[in-house]
C-alpha cells in the first residue's frame, strides 16, 4: 500500500527532498504550498524541483543532506544520519530535537566530566 | 441501444465488479449525496465529479498526481518490527521506500500498553535519530477502552451505558480521560527527552468523546511545555461517537463533530497535523466512497492552518478493507484526495 501512496503522491522522501518538508510541516505546522516555497528557497531550488530525485540528489550532496544508500555508488566521504540532520537544522534554520540533544551530549561541560 | 463498455472497478471490500461509465457516476453522484444529507456538507460540484469519473472509470492499472503537485507521505507504523528490527524497519522506509517521515511505535499501539515500557522506548527512540534522517515521530493509539474493566482500572462504561447507568458511566469516562492524559504527557517527555520530532495520536476518538478530549487536552499541554514539538492528531472516523455526550472542549461539545469541527480544535489545542478519516462502507465501490470521502473532508480545506493529511490506509479514504489494499484503488483515492482536496499530505 505504501508502495502506491508513494508512486502515485508522494514527495519521495531522501530520493528527493520529501523529508525536508515533512520537517517544516511536522514541527512549524507549515501548510504544504509555504513548506515547499520554504525550502525551495533555502536550497534555491524551485517548489517543482522537490520532488525531483535528480535535481535533489545533487542538492542532498552538495549541502550535506544525505542520500540514499547504493551499492553502485557509494559516498563514504559524505554526511549522513545524524551528520546529515546537523546540515539540515543549520541550513533550512529549523530546530531539530535530536540534533540539539547530540550537541549538549557531546559538548564538554566544565570540568572535563560529563 | 447504446451499449456501455463495462470497466473493472472496486467494492470497497477490494473485490472486483465489472459497471458501466455511467454506474460509476451513479455512484459518485449516490457517495456525494450521502455525505451531504448526513454531514450537512456541499454535495462535489459537477467538475469534481466528472474528474473523479475520469479516474474511476478508468481500465488503467495506475495513476497518480500531476508532476509537481505531490504531497508528504505522514507514513505511520513504519517502525513496528514488520520484517527485521524496529530500526532496521524506519531505515527501509527511509532509504527503500521513499517515505517522508517516519514513525517508531510498538505492534500493540495502545497508550496504556507503552505507559509502562516508557523508558525503553526512549532508549530506542534515540538510538533510532542516531541512525536516520527523515523525521521521526512516536505513535500511538490513545485507545481509551483499555482504561475500563477488565483491562484497565476504571469500571467499564460500554458494559455500565446498556443497564441505564448513564450517570456511573459518564463518571468512569472521565476518571478515564484523566489517567489518559497524564500518561500521553508523560509519554511526551519521554520522547522529547530521546529526541524524537513529534508524537503522533492516531485514531483519536476510537473510544468516542472522551478519548478525543483527552487528545486535545494533552496536545495543549504539550504545546505549552515544547513549543517546538510536533503533534500530529489523526482520527479513527469521520463522526466523534458520543460516548459520554456532554464533554466539552474550549466551549465545544465533541460528540457529533464533523472533521471541520475536529480540526478547528485540533488547531486550537496546538495540533502541528491533521488526519481526518472517513471509514469506507465495504457494500459500496471505491467509486462511492471516495465521492463520500472527499465530500465529508472538503470542509477542512478551507479553515485549515495546518497541514490535513488525510487518512487512506487500509479502510479509510476509500482504500479497500482488504489485509494488501490493491496498488489500482489505492492510487486512485490518493490522486482523487490530492487533486480535489489540494492536501499537505495522505
Amino acid at each position: 500500500m505504501h508502495s502506491a501512496h508513494a508512486q502515485a503522491a508522494g514527495m519521495g522522501g531522501m530520493r528527493a527532498a520529501g523529508d525536508l518538508v515533512a520537517r517544516l510541516q511536522m514541527t512549524r505546522g507549515m501548510r504544504l504550498a509555504q513548506a515547499k516555497e520554504y525550502v525551495a528557497g533555502k536550497l534555491g531550488v524551485t517548489p517543482f524541483d522537490l520532488s525531483d530525485p535528480v535535481v535533489m540528489t545533487d542538492v542532498r550532496n552538495e549541502f550535506g543532506f544525505g542520500r540514499i544508500h547504493s551499492y553502485a555508488i557509494s559516498q563514504p566521504a559524505q554526511a549522513n544520519q545524524i551528520e546529515a540532520k546537523l546540515n539540515i537544522s543549520r541550513v533550512l534554520d529549523v530546530p531539530i530535537n535530536c540534533v540539539k540533544r547530540f550537541k549538549e551530549r557531546t559538548t564538554p561541560v566544565a570540568g572535563g566530566v560529563r | 441501444m447504446t451499449i456501455e463498455d463495462r470497466v473493472p472497478t472496486r467494492m470497497a471490500d477490494g473485490t472486483f465488479v465489472r459497471l458501466t461509465r455511467s454506474e460509476i457516476k451513479a455512484d459518485l453522484v449516490a457517495g456525494s449525496e450521502a455525505a451531504a444529507k448526513r454531514a450537512k456538507v456541499a454535495p462535489l460540484t459537477d467538475d469534481e465529479i466528472d474528474h473523479l469519473l475520469d479516474i474511476y472509470a478508468s481500465p488503467a492499472r495506475f495513476t497518480g498526481v500531476d508532476v509537481g503537485d505531490e504531497v508528504i507521505l505522514s507514513c505511520d507504523g513504519t517502525g513496528m518490527k514488520t520484517h527485521a528490527t524496529r530500526i532496521q524497519d524506519l531505515q527501509t522506509y527511509e532509504q527503500w521506500m521513499g517515505a517522508d517521515l517516519l514513525e517508531l511505535c510498538v505492534g500493540d499501539y495502545s497508550l496504556k500498553v507503552v505507559r509502562t515500557i516508557l523508558a525503553y522506548e526512549a532508549q530506542y527512540m534515540h538510538d533510532a535519530q542516531l541512525c536516520t534522517v527523515a523525521p521521526l515521530q512516536y505513535g500511538v493509539m490513545p485507545n481509551l477502552g483499555l482504561y475500563s474493566k477488565p483491562d484497565g482500572p476504571c469500571d467499564n462504561w460500554n458494559e455500565l451505558l446498556p443497564l441505564g447507568r448513564i450517570d456511573e458511566a459518564r463518571e468512569s469516562e472521565e476518571e478515564a480521560v484523566e489517567m489518559a492524559v497524564v500518561d500521553m504527557v508523560r509519554l511526551a517527555d519521554t520522547q522529547h527527552e530521546a529526541g524524537a520530532d513529534a508524537i503522533d495520536w492516531d485514531t483519536t476518538g476510537a473510544s468516542g468523546d472522551p478519548e478525543f478530549l483527552a487528545a486535545l487536552r494533552a496536545t495543549a499541554i504539550i504545546r505549552k511545555k515544547y513549543p517546538d514539538f510536533g503533534v500530529q492528531l489523526g482520527m479513527a472516523g469521520e463522526f466523534v461517537l458520543g460516548m459520554h455526550g456532554r464533554l466539552e472542549y474550549e466551549g465545544v461539545r465533541l460528540a457529533g463533530l464533523w472533521p471541520k469541527d475536529q480540526l478547528l480544535l485540533a488547531q486550537k489545542a496546538g495540533a502541528t497535523m491533521f488526519g481526518p478519516v472517513v471509514n469506507v462502507n465495504t457494500g459500496k465501490t471505491c467509486a462511492w466512497n471516495i465521492a463520500r470521502a472527499i465530500a465529508l473532508v472538503k470542509p477542512c480545506m478551507d479553515v485549515a492552518t495546518i497541514p490535513v493529511h488525510m487518512n487512506a490506509g487500509m479502510g479509510v479514504g476509500a482504500v479497500p478493507m482488504f489485509v494488501h489494499p490493491p496498488g489500482d484503488a489505492v492510487c486512485r483515492a490518493a490522486k482523487s484526495c490530492v487533486d480535489i482536496l489540494h492536501l499537505d499530505g495522505l
